[in-house]
């Protein structure tokens, strides 16, 4: 057993109460604590995306070792496709609280803010980690409840709106979700995922298979905004405070949405036709319809929130071209490159998008509004910002030789490979419009001539705010790294050996 | 915040100690019976919102025991957690582990850690459930009439 | 079977409630009442005919047991309801003091 494992979940929840009580009496103990939480979450899962490869670390909880091969404790599984989401949340994470250091100064009630970050940070490792679906149910109410209160934290009208509307969606989708769990439990009469995809192989009721299948898409759909479900994402991450925009849409709707989709649909559910073709084409309109919405926008954070939807759409639609592909059982490795083009894309929009927000974070500091036709010919004035967010608008709109270049290549190839000539047309042309959109955000943001009196005044942001865009900004750039054929075979391939295998992941947790 | 009337505080008086005996009942024999740290937790801070109820008390007294509770529910988190990783450290190296010596079915003391964890689980469940009610009814008073 | 079906009603009609009511605390009611008909599902689907409560009883090990597992489940999601609910309800008065209405039509800054 890896011990590593629970420390992902233990060392941010004592953190966070840690930060309850000492805050109290120690003034700046709160924010550098955190970071250094996270510091230390970095480095181990880092550590461990070195070492883990191949193999699927097990940790059971309390020590309850399984009897005749029936798993009866709490599961906590490490494999290659964990071990990504796991670096990209603490890396993000970190970041995101090492810019909070000088951005959250203007809000009271640190200790608050630094306590939920901590708890948000705890329930998504949890998420991740853990191999059944009760615990992930837990962990997934643990993370979201701590994100209601913090999009709430300007407590002015607009913030207490957006998350009154996110919280009513998402209970919506808990209870969904709780549903689906009691559907599942009810006929196999384990919680256990790896157990549950074999008492599904020994067949199943059709009816009842759909039926929970829908409950368990429709609930992990509201939680990632895909889009008949989008309706509170726009809201929620424009009015929450900047980091906390930049780890929702970086990091939450991929840990708690499409990570578990992913993980449920290939390592839980038998991958059937029918549901991989709704998955495509739900994909495939947030892919499109997000785009849309967004170009209308003069709002930043809106704009960027909207294209969240958008590049998710993205990372579905490929995955669910490899999951078709994988139902029919043709062509194994144009799956495994559609679905390797999707988490590429997942990893890269955590990069690119958590900078955007960060930029977003950074104008609103120093001008005080996010209107776009308020502000204008920032780049002299803030340099650092400027070139930041345009390593982050080119990397968005596939510029090469920006990370999001490659991956949007890869799922355009593996669309056509597939034969899904439309599909590729259409993730070429969403590609060409996210470009205009950046453009016009670059345009009018940085480049656009005003008076020159009012711009005289600007400075620069403070150094921890500098820090994180500049080095998600060289991420951004590292990550195109992952295209070369040795650095992918050790860091993408186990993910998606994982994946693609029907029966690898259940009959290593079981046989250990 | 106003109290209620002299019945309601005679009341009280009389029944909040009874209330506040069952719940630490619950909860000590939560190995044992039904029920257990949350059950238990939930009746103890009962008895605490009843007499918040029928006393009351002034803003800055609320204020100040709002941040009391606080503590005391962070330590009782902390607490959990530190017998997580005691089961790290003795035994079988692996967190939650039980520890302790089992002893017979049956009696009060027995069942390795779970006594331990249903108290500290109790105090953090009582303190949160008191603390949402202190925070709600301060905002009412700090509110413009 | 009738007691799983009206499990699914109660869920039904809490969704009605959350979609056709305009008071921001009728919303949450509704939302409640979805939770309570997930519970009752819940405690449905571990009762065995003839069971009894789970305490081990060393005199007659052979008594056939409910499924305990499906109670803890509730009991954890009662407590994570409740979280749900107080932090919604913290908002509602929130809420009710910036715009001085319960009533959802009128709470609309966010558009587009």
């Amino acid at each position: 057993m890896n011990p590593l494992i629970p420390l992902f979940v233990v060392t941010p929840l004592a953190g966070a109460f840690l930060i309850m009580i000492i805050g109290r009496f120690i003034k700046e103990f709160n924010k550098y604590f955190t970071s250094l939480i996270l510091l230390f979450l970095v480095i181990i899962s880092f550590y461990s995306l070195f070492t883990t490869g191949e193999n699927l670390s097990v940790y059971k909880v309390g020590g309850w070792e399984p009897i005749n091969k029936i798993p009866i404790g709490i599961y906590m599984v490490m494999d290659g496709f964990t071990v990504i989401i796991v670096c990209i949340i603490n890396l993000i994470g970190f970041l995101s609280a090492f810019y909070s250091i000088s951005y959250i100064k203007r809000y009271t009630a640190e200790n608050y803010f630094y306590a939920l970050f901590c708890l948000m940070v705890a329930g998504m490792n949890g998420v991740v980690l853990s191999g059944d679906l009760f615990n992930i149910f837990v962990f997934l109410e643990i993370s979201v409840i701590s994100s209601y209160a913090l999009v709430a934290f300007g407590v002015e009208k607009n913030e207490l709106e957006a998350s009154f509307k996110y919280q009513v969606l998402g209970t919506l989708a808990s209870f969904l979700i709780l549903f689906g769990i009691g559907f599942i439990y009810w006929k196999t009469k384990t919680l256990n995922i790896a157990d549950i995809k074999l008492a599904f192989s020994s067949g199943y009721d059709k009816t009842y298979y759909l039926f929970v299948q829908i409950l368990i898409l429709s609930g992990f759909g509201l939680k990632a905004a895909i889009i008949p479900f989008h309706a509170w994402l726009p809201d929620a991450h424009s009015s929450a405070p900047s980091p906390i925009s930049a780890m929702l849409s970086g990091v939450l709707i991929k840990a708690v949405g499409i990570y578990v989709i992913i993980r449920l649909f290939f390592n839980m559910f038998i991958v059937s036709e029918g549901m991989a073709v709704l998955i495509t084409t739900l994909g495939t309109l947030s892919m499109v319809i997000g785009v849309f919405l967004a170009i209308g926008q003069w709002d930043i954070k809106r704009l960027l929130a909207y294209h969240s939807i958008s590049q998710m759409g993205y990372v579905i639609m490929s995955v669910g071209i490899g999951m078709i592909l994988v139902s029919r059982g043709i062509k194994p490795e144009v799956a495994a490159l559609a679905i390797s083009g999707g988490i590429f894309h997942l990893i890269n929009h955590a990069a690119f998008k958590g900078l955007l927000f960060l930029n977003a974070g950074a104008i609103e500091y120093t001008i005080g509004t996010r209107d776009l036709r308020e502000m204008g010919g920032l780049s002299k004035s803030m340099p650092a910002t400027s070139a930041t967010s345009f390593v982050a608008s080119m990397s968005i709109s596939g510029i090469p030789p920006f990370n999001g270049f490659f991956s949007k290549l890869i799922i355009i190839i593996a669309a056509i490979m597939a034969k899904f000539y439309l599909l590729a047309a259409l993730a070429v042309i969403v590609s060409i419009i996210t470009l205009a959109s950046f453009l016009k955000f670059q345009r009018y943001a940085f480049f656009n001539k005003t008076d020159d009196k009012k711009n005289q005044q600007i400075k620069e942001v403070p150094f921890p705010m500098v820090f994180s865009m500049v080095v998600l900004s060289i991420i951004c750039l590292l990550l195109s790294l992952l295209v070369i054929p040795g650095i992918r075979d050790a860091i993408l391939t186990p993910a998606i050996d994982i994946l693609t295998d029907p029966l690898k992941y259940s009959s290593t947790i079981i046989g250990q | 915040m106003k109290g209620m009337t002299i019945i309601v505080k005679k009341t009280t008086q009389l029944i909040a100690g009874m209330i506040f005996m069952y719940g630490i009942y619950i909860i000590v024999h939560g190995h044992l019976t039904p029920g257990g740290g949350f059950a238990g937790g939930v009746i103890v801070a009962g008895s605490f919102i009843l007499v918040t109820l029928a006393y009351g008390g002034d803003f800055l007294k609320l204020v100040k025991e709002e941040s009391g509770t606080t503590i005391i529910e962070s330590l009782a988190t902390i607490m959990v957690i530190l017998i997580a990783t005691a089961g790290f450290l003795f035994g079988t190296r692996v967190f939650f582990n039980n520890f302790l010596p089992k002893g017979v079915v049956g009696q009060l003391v027995s069942a390795g850690v779970l006594p331990l964890y249903n108290i500290f689980v109790g105090t953090e469940v009582a303190a949160s459930i008191f603390i949402i009610f202190l925070s709600l009814i301060i905002f009412k008073e700090e509110s413009p009439k | 079977m009738i007691a799983y079906i009206m499990c699914f009603i109660l869920f039904l009609v809490g969704l009605y409630g959350v979609i056709t009511r305009r008071n921001l605390v009728k919303i949450a009611v509704s939302l409640s009442i979805m939770e309570i008909s997930t519970f009752l599902f819940f405690a449905l689907i571990g009762y065995v005919d003839g069971g009894v409560a789970p305490i081990v009883d060393p005199a007659d090990p052979v008594k056939v047991y409910v499924d305990p597992l499906p109670q803890a489940l509730v009991l954890t999601a009662i407590v994570i309801g409740l979280a749900t609910t107080a932090m919604l309800m913290a908002i509602i008065i929130r809420l009710y003091r910036k715009y001085k209405t319960f009533d959802i039509r009128e709470i609309k800054n966010l558009r587009g």
